[in-house]
């Protein structure tokens, strides 16, 4: 179907018998960030299991994960709400391939999860499971599994994944 | 405000892997387009440099490491990036130069080489997502195109068979880009036979990874008149932001794009775009892609802008051609460097001197956007022969 590409193709061969000039990098570089308030807070949350979001009282705007400033209104008219650990799928995506283009069989499902108590279209990423693929759709109503509550380490992934309610 | 034409342009072939560095691919470029030009970079008063992550290269400050090659040596020297926008935004940088009456020429040039990046340079785009609370969940960049896709098609019951027509076009254009990539014959049926990368996005909805740049020389209205006699101008320019909370966003509809489509029609005095755009190239990374910004640029109503591929209104000699170049689905997707080789085939297209590409019946006006940043920046540019 393809013409055949243009260009110097690499084979592995190529990479393992050194014919290839590569200079493997590492800056020895790492990083520990801050979650800051808003994050900090949103993940303190997940490690005891409750969902915490934030209100704007000038744009009526609650959102989650949470942030300390209002980027509509620009200012700090916030505050702090305990939103329910059930939402809806906005959009999701069946992957069968890694960020390296190797393949996977079962697909890794990521949604788009509108958490119930957020105005509307104010989702986040997260990941999906104990569903059948071909079942997903836009608009059904899920459930965050967390983890046991010793194996949480106030991460999103004490989130383990959402299921359908 | 001065008026800024576009006097050459220039590009290299867009391939898989090319063996020329960086700075060779970019130099290719930017020396076409000055010899187009029939000029040296002495009669080049500044120069603007986009290209996108270092991480493609590793090698940190990409803008200053090129600039040698972009002919900056010596000169006001600006690198621009705003991710997959930055092909139509270093042009908009361009004419900011210009209309602010400080230069009278500008060499724009666009260079990327994603092949150096292994084992894959779509690992070059693992760190864009959030540190804190998407990085742990593992994401790879087809997610969000993925999901954005299928809210698109959820919203307005669009299918995949729809969408795949895109593919089909622009690929077909390619054919004729002898700069291009991936021209190919594909039917809509291999397009939704093509394997499935992250459903809804197939295979054959995707465009490759390619190394590659283009370049453009931008002149004061007086200086244009004097380099060339068929000078195409810039009408308008507009660009827009949308949030950083990407999931925040109205995925079914790109407002960032309406709104910098807006600016640059109000600037060049365009009332009803779909009359008075006789070409478009809207970036088009994606099949669904296309679709989603003739929608954001006015161009199409929302989740009707499948028709317009479907009945062939947006062919090379449809009544609307969209992506008479082959798109980066067709001609490559060398970041920076492909959305300048929209605004060069506008170029190419309104002087008439795009061969087999020619769209017919004199085209006046084009439009050519790209769109970026963390799948969230619109930036537009209108250019017209007169
Ligand atoms: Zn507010």
């Amino acid at each position: 179907m393809h013409k055949d590409l243009r260009g110097t193709h690499l084979s592995k061969k190529a990479f393992d018998n050194n014919e290839i000039s590569t200079t493997l990098g590492d800056p020895h570089a790492y990083y520990e960030w801050d979650t800051g308030m808003g994050i900090g807070r949103f993940l303190q949350g997940l490690k005891e299991g409750r969902i915490w979001g934030t209100h704007c009282d000038t744009c009526k705007r609650t959102v989650t994960p949470p942030r300390v400033f209002c980027e509509l209104c620009f200012s700090k008219n916030i505050t702090w709400r305990e939103l329910k650990t059930t939402g809806t799928v906005n959009t999701f995506s069946l992957c069968y391939v890694n960020w390296d283009a190797t393949l996977i069989k079962e697909p890794h499902i990521s949604a788009v999860i509108e958490v119930d108590g957020t105005s509307p279209r104010v989702g986040f990423l997260h990941l999906l499971n104990e569903v059948d693929p071909q079942k997903v759709c836009i608009g059904m109503k899920v459930e965050a599994v967390f983890k046991d509550e010793k194996e949480r380490m106030g991460d999103i992934t004490d989130i383990k994944y959402w299921r359908p309610l | 405000m001065s008026k800024v034409g576009i006097v050459s342009a220039g590009m290299t072939k867009f391939i898989r892997r090319a063996q020329e560095t960086p700075k060779e691919l970019a130099f290719e470029a930017a020396k076409a387009a000055l010899d187009a030009a029939g000029m040296t970079l002495d009669d080049i008063d500044c120069v603007i440099h986009g290209t996108a992550p270092e991480a493609f290269d590793g090698i940190h400050m990409k803008g200053e490491y090129l600039s040698d090659a972009s002919g900056g040596w010596n000169k006001p020297y600006i690198r621009c990036y705003v991710g997959g926008g930055t092909g139509v935004f270093a042009p908009i940088h361009g004419w900011l130069h210009i209309a602010s009456g400080m230069f009278e020429t500008a060499l724009v040039v666009c260079e990327e080489k994603m092949s150096s990046c292994q084992p894959h340079p779509q690992g070059a785009f693992l760190t864009i997502f959030d540190n804190l609370i998407e990085r742990p969940l593992k994401p790879n960049l087809l997610w969000i195109f993925a999901m954005e896709m299928n809210r698109y098609m959820n919203t307005y019951g669009i299918s995949v068979r729809d969408i795949a027509h895109v593919s089909v076009k622009n690929k077909a254009n390619a054919l004729l880009h002898p700069a291009a990539q991936l021209g190919a014959e594909v039917t809509v049926d291999d397009v939704v036979n093509s394997p499935i990368m992250a459903w809804p996005v197939h295979r054959l909805m995707v465009s490759p990874p390619s190394d590659g740049a283009c370049a453009v020389v931008l002149a004061s209205e007086k200086k244009a008149k004097k380099i060339t006699n068929k000078p195409v101008w810039i009408k308008g320019v507009g660009w827009n932001l949308d949030t950083s909370y990407w999931t925040n966003r109205d995925l079914a509809y790109p407002e960032y794009v309406e709104k910098a489509a807006r600016m640059a029609y109000d600037m060049a005095g365009i009332r009803e775009p779909r009359k008075e755009i006789n070409i478009v190239e809207p970036y088009d990374p994606f099949a669904y892609k296309e679709l989603h910004h003739l929608e954001g640029l006015l161009l199409a109503d929302r989740g009707k802008a499948p028709e317009l591929a479907i009945q062939g209104i947006s062919a090379r000699t449809g009544n609307m051609p969209v992506c008479p170049s082959g798109g980066l689905l067709g001609v490559g997707n060398p970041i920076a460097a492909a959305g300048l080789m929209k605004v060069c085939e506008l170029f190419w297209q309104l002087r008439e001197e795009a061969g087999a590409r020619q769209v017919p019946g004199l085209p006046k006006t084009g439009l050519a956007q790209a769109w970026g940043d963390l799948m969230q920046v619109g930036t537009v540019i209108v250019v017209g022969r007169d």
